[in-house]
């Protein structure tokens, strides 16, 4: 059980703070989170802490690749107009 | 016949504060402050216009996360609050930070203050903005500190704040009303969930306004940032003015959203407009009248250097600072005494500049000035980003504000030429409404596209004090009975 972090990460660090198993750390190019250390926060909070503090659509997905922050969700815009 | 210089009087023999006329913390309510932050004032590179002219600043981008979201950020780039959207500071680590402020403060002596103003909410990474503060309070003693903040975490960091040399806390108050909230804000990251609406509106400005009143109380001096959105809280601004003044925050600075496409903001993407230079002085201008105000703020970058409108940051990287064999201790002795001969500079321009009050009728101007500092015209027009305005009447010179462009007309000799054209058009837009252009030197084709757009280039006032060649100008300008007024009931109040 662990999300990911994608490309389009803009490492500001946000995620990397609020995680409460350090499972998040940088890796040069973009943020990364440790599968073994995440537990999708499970026991600790009921959401996600690096998703809900992330202020990109996308960067974080879950274990199927699904985006947490889908598009528009944070922005109101929808992608193609925002692209 | 002299036109005065206003508020000059209140400034030097009452309030104790800042005499340039063109500062914009020497109106009436300074004179309400205590006298230790009217001291603090009147000198400040940062809140006296006039101080801003001799003293450099630098920020440290140590603070990359935030816990809100703005409508006019974009999280590719530096916080948007204090810096000029689009931009990309280098993130530092506290201990590079240091590192690279005593270098700055040993290249630059006069460096006064140091801020940490993103590129994220400083309060959101308090680990990395304190560690800054504690290094810095202890090993550069004479660095004034500053930060700013959205204000949601501001009230759980009052303590820890208090603990260090900070000198002011600047915090961004769009708005004290969460249904217009709503429309700047889609979303905080309060107490581990995402909050959303009217709702995280209401949270974030509660916990603004209480940080707000925690400064105040410990005695900490605090600085109010708007960004100015048509449309969305261009009117409110005047009440958002009168409250946070009522709570005790020392100035008022109303800065223009800049929205622009190519910046990928929501504000950006949805064709949201940017107020206009004379919209922005008409909010302003309403918020002054109960509440300082600060029209010299240049929203520069989270990781600028400098003086005024300059940026050195280019000659502080850290390989270049790595290369650097500095005498940390001679740098402070060296930087304590031009600081001091600074501050006579600055007095002796006080006095020169003092000057009988005499009436005389005209309407009023607006005046484009290039500088590098120093309070003296002494920058030629090609090479200029930043132009200072300010308005000459019957009441004397007021400073207005900044006119700021991407790229100067010449960037050296290389690109004088076809590119030329469109920079022109730029600069000719970013200096609407004024009506003269003063500085060092102007070039033969930029002056005629300058008189034909209505604006006169005037290169005869070359360092001169600003304030002093503005007077002589708008007084040959009387002289020549370019200033008729529109009407006869206004030359009889007059
Ligand atoms: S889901 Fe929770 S545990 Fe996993 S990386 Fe995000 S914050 Fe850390
Ligand atoms: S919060 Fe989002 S954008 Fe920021 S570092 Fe984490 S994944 Fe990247
Ligand atoms: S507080 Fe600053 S960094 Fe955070 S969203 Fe607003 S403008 Fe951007």
């Amino acid at each position: 059980m662990a999300f990911e972090i994608v490309a389009s990460c803009v490492s500001c660090t946000a995620c990397e703070s609020v995680c409460p198993n350090d499972a998040i750390t940088d890796q040069k190019v973009q943020f990364a989170i440790d599968p073994d250390l995440c537990t999708e926060c499970a026991e600790s909070f009921p959401d996600p802490q690096c998703a809900s503090i992330c202020p990109i659509e996308g960067a974080i997905v879950d274990s199927v690749g699904e985006p947490l922050n889908p598009p528009g969700s944070l922005t109101g815009i929808i992608v193609g107009v925002a692209a | 016949m002299k036109l005065p210089v206003l508020n000059n009087t209140i400034a030097t023999s009452e309030a104790g504060g800042c005499a340039s006329g063109s500062c914009g913390s020497s109106d009436a309510s300074v004179q309400n402050l205590p006298e230790s932050i009217r001291a603090k004032v009147a000198d400040h590179p940062c809140f006296s216009e006039q101080a801003h002219h001799f003293f450099a600043r630098m920020h440290v981008a140590v603070a990359p996360a935030c816990n809100i979201q703005c409508n006019y950020c974009n999280r590719k780039y530096d916080c948007s609050n204090e810096s000029r959207p689009g931009v990309v500071s280098e993130v530092l680590t506290p201990q590079q930070a240091v590192k690279k402020v005593k270098a700055v403060a040993a290249a630059i002596p006069q460096m006064s203050v140091l801020g940490i103003a993103g590129p994220g909410d400083p309060l959101a990474n308090p680990q990395k903005t304190f560690e800054t503060f504690r290094r810095l309070s202890a090993e550069t003693p004479d660095i004034k500190l500053c930060v700013s903040t959205n204000g949601l975490t501001l009230p759980e960091c009052v303590d820890e704040l208090c603990q260090h040399n900070i000198d002011h806390v600047t915090v961004t108050i769009n708005c004290v009303d969460p249904e217009i909230g709503a429309k700047i804000y889609p979303w905080i990251f309060w107490k581990n969930k995402r909050i959303r609406g009217v709702e995280a509106a209401s949270i974030l400005i509660e916990q603004q306004q209480k940080g707000l009143q925690m400064l105040i109380d410990r005695g900490i001096l605090v600085k109010v940032n708007s960004v100015l959105i048509p449309g969305i809280n261009d009117q409110h601004l005047i009440e958002v003015s009168r409250i946070v003044k009522e709570k005790g925050a020392f100035l008022h600075n109303v800065m223009p959203i800049i929205s622009e496409p190519e910046h990928g903001t929501y504000f950006g993407l949805t064709g949201q407009a940017e107020p206009t230079a004379a919209e922005l002085q008409a909010v302003q201008d309403a918020c002054a009248g109960d509440m300082n105000m600060m029209r010299h703020c240049r929203q520069c970058r989270a990781d600028a250097v400098g003086l005024l409108g300059e940026d050195r940051g280019a000659e502080f990287t850290l390989d270049k600072i790595e290369a650097m064999d500095i005498d940390y201790e001679a740098a402070m002795v060296k930087r304590a005494e031009v600081h001091d001969q600074l501050l006579e500079q600055l007095y002796a321009q006080r006095e020169s500049a003092s000057k009988p009050v005499i009436r005389v009728q005209g309407r009023a101007v607006l005046m484009a000035v290039a500088t590098k500092g120093g309070g003296v015209i002494n920058q030629h027009f090609g090479h200029a980003t930043e132009f200072l305005v300010y308005e000459a009447s019957r009441d004397g010179v007021r400073f207005i504000g900044h006119r700021q462009v991407a790229k100067p007309y010449c960037e050296g000799n290389s690109n004088c030429g076809d590119e030329a054209e469109n920079l022109l058009d730029t600069l000719l837009k970013a200096l609407q409404g004024c009506e003269v252009l003063l500085c060092s030197k102007v070039g033969y084709e930029p002056w005629s596209a300058l008189e034909q757009a209505g604006i006169q280039p005037n290169g005869e006032h070359a360092m001169e004090p600003i304030e002093d060649a503005i007077l002589a100008v708008y007084q040959e300008m009387l002289t020549k009975g370019l200033l008729q007024l529109p009407d006869a009931v206004d030359l009889k109040s007059a």
